[in-house]
């Protein structure tokens, strides 16, 4: 049986509400380390509101990700804006390259250095959004050996970001926003 | 033939562990045969980087990437380019500007010369925020900006002070957020779609040649301004540079960082003061 070490969450358009649904799932003893990009302004005042809206609907503790920051069990770690988040071994990079799908902080980015850093150790989840950004990331995950998790679009505010996932094949798992939560818990609480 | 881009998501497991060693010779390359040390660089967005001159170069692995490097200056003058990421803007966090207003710029007031270092410069446009505020608070007169690079390209265009018009706009309304009072467009002249920035603010800036990597302090400084730098560096080498740069302030100096960038975890944590939290200000304190 596979251990997972951490779960990476990607999410645009509709995706504050996606997040909260499947955090408020989580018991405060799910000690899996969770780190989410939302796409979103690259503003700081709305990134601390954010933090916050997240933190109101979960009950472990919800922060942003600052460059070097080790990545610990129990957290739940936000990628600030403006900034790419990449994960190397223990701890997190950032970058401020060029926006990648017009986005950055990108899903895929993210993603990608994480397939790279834990290969069969990740759980990918890649939300509601009006973009195609998160598919091949989730998809080097998944090729990676790790466990990937698509929301089924009739659940999805927006369907493009599901849509392209499932277009290059990234999905493991496809299942409505209220189950990805409960089956988190199921895979890392044994 | 394997393509090996970011967006090859087929790889088999032992495809990948190739373009780990593939990276590393690459790496090592470019320091035998130029001196530029990538060696201790943060290895997820660095191998991003090599990856996308491997596709903007139209090969097909990091291996043809080497090759050619090796063989031809051209292409390591592009590869720099690309591998030391120099995107930047004007007031870039505008609130870090602010805070450089009241809580840095006043505790200069009484000094005579005020030496201002800003290491990993790219081309410029946060040099000018600084001389902008300089001038405005009356200090301009009386500080010199060492603007260091290890890119010369970048430092020539640094230098030269012209950026496209339209830019100008954007920088704008950064510069208003960040507590400018004037019209901005008083700090460059327009022409031919371009901005030149003022001469008034470019005749205290010595522009220069410096590795943080490689080379070592060359002078002390009353403030350092080192933004959005190391993050592309290892811990490690984070915490060498840190060092280089705590040697290189006066006492009770001040280092400035990146929005998302802390002192925490680095040896000479205890040895700062934090001035502002949010703007990512810390004061020697011995």
């Amino acid at each position: 049986m596979i251990n997972f070490d951490i779960i990476v969450l990607g999410a645009s358009l509709g995706g504050l509400k996606a997040s909260q649904t499947i955090l408020s799932a989580l018991p405060a003893r799910f000690s899996t380390p969770i780190v989410i990009v939302q796409h979103r302004k690259p503003d700081s005042s709305a990134s601390r509101t954010l933090t916050n809206l997240l933190q109101k609907s979960c009950a472990l503790p919800v922060v942003e990700a600052e460059d070097k920051m080790t990545i610990k069990r129990g957290q739940v770690y936000i990628s600030p804006p403006d900034y790419h988040l990449l994960v190397e071994e223990d701890h997190f990079s950032l970058s401020t390259e060029a926006p990648v799908n017009y986005a950055r902080p990108s899903i895929d980015v993210l993603f990608e250095s994480t397939a790279i850093a834990f290969g069969k150790h990740v759980i990918g989840v890649l939300l509601t959004g009006a973009n195609i950004d998160g598919a091949l990331g989730l998809k080097a995950i998944r090729s990676c050996g790790g466990l990937t998790i698509v929301q089924d679009p009739k659940t999805a505010d927006a369907v493009e970001m599901p849509f392209g996932a499932l277009e290059v094949d990234a999905a493991d798992h496809i299942m409505p926003l209220n189950e990805i939560g409960p089956f988190l818990v199921n895979m890392c609480c044994r | 033939m394997k393509n090996l881009l970011p967006t090859n998501y087929q790889l088999m497991k032992h495809d990948r562990d190739y373009e780990g060693l593939e990276l590393e010779l690459l790496i090592e390359s470019i320091y035998k045969r130029y001196g530029f040390d990538f060696r201790e660089y943060a290895p997820a967005s660095l191998r991003r980087r090599v990856l996308k001159c491997v596709k903007d170069e139209k090969l097909n692995t990091i291996s043809g990437l080497q090759e050619l490097v090796l063989h031809d200056p051209a292409c390591m003058k592009r590869l720099l380019r690309s591998l030391t990421v120099d995107v930047t803007s004007m007031f870039r966090d505008p609130h870090f500007y602010v805070a450089i207003r009241k809580k840095v710029l006043p505790q200069f007031r009484n000094y005579p010369l005020i030496r201002i270092w800003h290491a990993g410069c790219a081309t410029g446009e946060e040099v000018y925020s600084l001389a902008i505020l300089l001038k405005e608070e009356g200090l301009y007169d009386r500080a010199l900006i060492y603007a260091t690079d290890m890119n010369d390209a970048v430092l020539a265009e640094a230098k030269e002070g012209i950026y496209p018009l339209n830019e100008m706009r954007v920088y704008s309304t950064s510069y208003h957020q960040a507590g400018g009072r004037e019209e901005f467009s008083k700090y460059y002249t327009a022409k031919y779609g371009h901005a030149r920035i003022a001469t008034s603010l470019q005749k205290n800036i010595v522009w220069a040649m410096h590795n943080l990597t490689t080379d070592s302090s060359f002078n002390e400084f009353h403030l350092i301004l080192c933004r959005n730098v190391m993050i592309y560096f290892n811990r490690s080498l984070q915490d060498r540079v840190h060092n280089l740069l705590y040697d290189s302030l006066i006492f009770q100096g001040v280092l400035g960082l990146g929005a998302k960038e802390s002192i925490h975890s680095i040896s000479h944590e205890a040895d700062y003061n934090i001035l502002d939290k949010s703007g990512k200000l810390y004061q020697k304190l011995k």
